[in-house]
């Protein structure tokens, strides 16, 4: 085909009933008309992606991300709407459905391939991030931390942007003015010399006939309206009267419920199964082998539950019986010993020379420190409902990749992916998992072999045992101090890569710094958990920092200040931590307090945090936490994603371990993988920075500091340094003990 | 076949008795607002009350319910439009991030309420304790909870004052 013109991308205009689309490119014909039978109500029709203007002035904005608690839809919206000008109490949003209309491939491939020209306006408007932005957005993954930092600010805002100008031009037009004597505000058009005044709906139809700017004007902070305040989340009221569906609670009329167990072992299939265990067991259907794990199908989900706690059967462990935690660990430290020995570690980030400055150094610390998997422990197990029928594959679930779930459906039971129709409902909690599509494929197989429509619903047990998990790691660190205690070297060699890449990085200005790691693989399956590497990293750099300021004999805040000097924005959110923290005042003797600082996903995030020793058990009390994430679109909510994000990095530093034996995960349940309650909750004071430049994300970055903001925090209380998590199981008693006794 | 009393509302339930209440509600009364969570009342998203009693729905039998006021999450409002306190509270302090452990959170705060119309941290801590927030939701449900206490005391003369 020949080139797109940037016409043939921004398909704006009128549809029936006066509806009026704008946006960032699709295709005209054909598939835009599908998208169009897939968002507009009747009377309304689709002429693009990601604004809709109704003849009754109101604005809808879709959004092609899940909410899984992050308050995306409304952050996300409120970009939009700002930019457009538009009145706020009138916004509204949908979720793009999963489908390849949304998901602009096109301009992902075009991108790629060099085969397209791409409108200019889009192109020169966002910098680098264009290309990730598309990947994302092609994939309509929810991850990363990248919703507001990519989509926002390249689609929602431009878009907003972009029809808020040509909404100006057509009134201008209409009314024989020069635009610039024009002004928009909350939803409407105003000629203030003649007293005009009219809708945004009113001009939109002549608008969608004019050509978007190549680069419409962006507001600077100073100009945002909506931007910057904190409106109620939309999805709140729902959550709060039982009526918000999540996946669990897809009802479909004739349906039949499902019960699942998989090969304990990871890599282990099904040997044997005996029907005759359970035949005489109420409202069962049929007993299904998937090789991996057998499924029974009843017409209650208690009746499939019960009855597959009774089926008997065999499964084999896929040459994996004999791995244990003790076993992984020893492969990982054997493997760094090797990659140290014959020098075959991978660089990650190499500066001056750190083995000189080591050999120089006035004196030379080391610690090994080592994290365990983790389960991500949704509050929503997993699960997936699944109808076939009239040659299509229906799904209701909670996905943070919906595309992706599609194609790897239609794969698993034969269909185009066309044919699979995903209908995302609300998560029960993601942090990574609902990335993974292991569950959806089972519901799909059971689904293609059923003559209803079946829902599937993992037990706790299931969940925990057969995850995706966070990796456990070794990091081993030698740091070279001069004889003032000034770092002058930093050498780090650790197991097991995956990204972001800069997670291992530090900020701190040491001139010879030596970071590499060597890969060890497992049989245990990997997954993307709250904040990726940086929930490891953080917690390994920033608890070896701590121990070079206490071997140097210097404040712990004081010696990263000093690091810190030649960067401002990381020096001003760690002051303001210690400032707002109190740093430097005396605490009780059974108290402690620790600090951290890390950048994830371009966020900066410090941590004071103070924990309290009680019979032996630590308990972290308050934490401050101090943010900046470029500029917060929606205050309060960064401010709940930073508790969200400390609670749970909190609950795995204190309790998280996930250990294999005999080949399986050996925990189950929140029992024996504990969480943090509300009696162990510490108090959260967040205070933000609008640092400027480019926005970060908020939904990982408060996750990363926690850990070592915790354990040095411990040290700072019981003199114990924790080098391997969970701190749960570690024996701690006060530093001054016998003195207070 | 069974018969329960949910949110006010005689039912017969064509359900084995020994099914845990939790699948009783969800499945065959219809109600999906009270989730599943673990199974083994470790998490407490089961909550519902039963003769104004926070329960773990996930494992008491539904014939144990029997002939006793079974109150979940779409029953708790006060009127037909009112929220009950708890609920405007949560929505005051935009406690919810996923949502899904919040039913759960819901009832047991509004039965703590009921019981204890002035609780301390102490008896926050007592009350919630059984009912986990993955997305650490913690600090918000604590000043929900003492936003509700104060609107229902602020209520009470006024109501006093009416009748």
């Amino acid at each position: 085909m020949g080139k797109w013109t940037r016409r043939a991308f921004i398909t704006s205009g009128v549809a029936a009933g006066g509806v009026v689309v704008f946006g960032v490119a699709i295709r005209r014909g054909e598939r835009s008309d599908k998208v169009r039978g897939l968002v507009a109500a009747e009377g309304e029709a689709l002429f693009d992606v990601w604004l809709k203007i109704a003849p009754d002035n109101t604005i809808t904005a879709i959004i092609p991300h899940a909410d899984m608690g992050q308050g995306v839809h409304t952050a996300l919206a409120m970009m939009l709407a700002d930019e457009l000008d538009a009145d706020w109490s009138t916004v509204r949003f949908e979720e793009a459905p999963a489908h390849r209309e949304f998901a602009n491939y096109a301009l992902a491939r075009g991108y790629s391939t060099g085969g397209m020209d791409f409108p200019a306006w889009l192109v020169d408007s966002i910098d680098g991030l264009f290309f990730r932005a598309t990947q994302m957005m092609g994939l309509q993954i929810t991850g990363g931390s990248l919703s507001v930092r990519t989509t926002g600010e390249v689609a929602m805002r431009v878009t907003g942007a972009a029809t808020r100008s040509v909404l100006l031009e057509a009134a201008a037009a209409e009314w024989g003015v020069p635009v610039s004597e024009l002004t928009a505000a909350d939803s409407m058009i105003r000629h203030a010399n003649s007293g005009r005044e009219s809708t945004f709906a009113h001009f939109a139809p002549a608008a969608a006939e004019l050509h978007l700017p190549d680069k419409p004007a962006l507001k600077s902070p100073d100009a945002f309206r909506i931007m910057g305040t904190s409106p109620p989340r939309s999805d709140v009221p729902p959550k709060v009267d039982g009526t918000a569906n999540f996946g669990i609670d897809a009802v479909l009329p004739g349906m039949k419920y499902a019960a699942v167990k998989a090969a304990p072992i990871f890599g282990g299939r099904v040997v044997s199964v005996d029907e005759s265990s359970i035949q005489d067991m109420p409202g069962v259907r049929k007993v299904v082998n998937l090789d991996d794990a057998v499924v029974v199908i009843a017409d209650g989900y208690w009746q499939a539950k019960k009855a597959l706690d009774r089926l008997a059967v065999e499964f084999g462990d896929g040459g994996n019986g004999g791995a244990s935690q003790a076993g992984i660990f020893q492969q990982f430290s054997d493997e760094l010993d090797s990659a140290a020995a014959v020098g075959k570690a991978t660089d990650d980030f190499v500066a001056g020379d750190a083995a000189a400055s080591l050999d120089a150094a006035a004196r030379v610390l080391e610690a090994e420190y080592r994290v365990p998997y983790l389960a991500h422990a949704t509050m929503e197990p997993m699960n997936c409902t699944a109808w076939v029928h009239d040659d299509r594959c229906e799904l209701w679930l909670g996905t943070q990749n919906p595309l992706g779930f599609a194609q790897q459906v239609a794969k698993a039971i034969g269909m185009d992916q066309s044919q699979v129709v995903l209908h995302n409902q609300y998560l029960g909690g993601g942090f990574g998992r609902r990335a993974f599509d292991d569950f959806a494929i089972q519901a799909a197989r059971l689904a293609a072999d059923a003559p209803y429509p079946v829902k599937l619903v993992w037990s706790r047990e299931e969940d925990m045992r057969h995850d995706h998990y966070r990796q456990a790691s070794i990091s081993r660190f030698r740091g070279g101090l001069d004889a003032s205690g000034n770092a002058v070297a930093w050498h780090n060699l650790y197991v097991n890569k995956h990204d972001p890449e800069e997670a291992p990085h530090i900020p701190y200005a040491i001139a010879n710094q030596f970071i590499a790691y060597s890969e060890s693989e497992t049989h245990v399956p990997w997954g993307f958990w709250r904040s990726v590497d940086h929930s490891l990293h953080a917690f390994f750099t920033e608890s070896f920092i701590d121990e070079l300021a206490v071997a140097a004999g210097r404040d712990t805040y004081d010696y990263r200040r000093a690091l810190l000097a030649g960067s401002p924005r990381f020096l001003a959110v760690l002051d303001l931590a210690a400032e707002k923290a109190g740093w430097g005042a005396t605490l009780p003797d059974n108290m402690g307090r620790g600090i951290a600082i890390h950048r994830s996903f371009g966020t900066i995030v410090a941590q004071v945090v103070d924990v309290e020793i009680a019979g032996g058990k630590p308990v972290a009390r308050r934490v401050v936490c101090a943010v900046d994430p470029g500029f917060a679109v929606h205050p309060d909510n960064l401010a709940a994603q930073m508790e969200s994000g400390i609670a749970y990095g909190l609950t795995a530093a204190l309790y998280g371990e996930i250990s294999i034996k005999g080949g399986a995960v050996a925990q189950s349940n929140f029992h024996d993988y504990r969480m943090l309650r509300m009696d162990e909750a510490p108090d959260v004071e967040t205070y933000i920075v609008n640092g400027g430049g480019q926005t970060g994300g908020a939904g990982e970055p408060g996750t990363p500091p926690i850990a070592p903001a915790f354990t040095n925090a411990i040290y700072d209380a019981t003199g114990i340094r924790i080098r391997e998590l969970p701190v749960s199981k570690h024996e701690l008693r006060l530093k001054d003990i016998e003195d207070v006794a | 076949m069974i018969n329960l009393s949910i949110n006010g509302e005689s039912r017969d339930l064509d359900v084995d008795p020994s099914t845990p209440l939790l699948w009783v509600i969800r499945d065959y009364a219809g109600l999906t607002g009270t989730k599943f969570g673990c199974g083994i009342a470790q998490c407490g998203a089961c909550t519902v009350h039963v003769d104004g009693k926070p329960v773990r729905s996930c494992v008491m039998p539904a014939s144990a319910a029997v002939g006793r006021q079974i109150t979940t999450i779409e029953g708790i409002s006060a009127g037909k439009d009112g929220l009950h306190p708890v609920q405007q509270a949560w929505i005051d302090e935009q406690v919810p991030q996923c949502g899904y452990c919040q039913s759960g959170q819901i009832m047991a705060a509004a039965a703590l309420l009921e019981r204890t119309p002035s609780p301390t941290d102490a008896d926050i801590n007592a009350a919630m304790s059984g009912v986990v927030c993955r997305c650490g939701t913690y600090p918000r449900i604590r000043k929900g909870i003492k936003r509700a206490a104060a609107a229902i005391a602020n209520a009470r003369p006024a109501e006093t004052d009416n009748g």
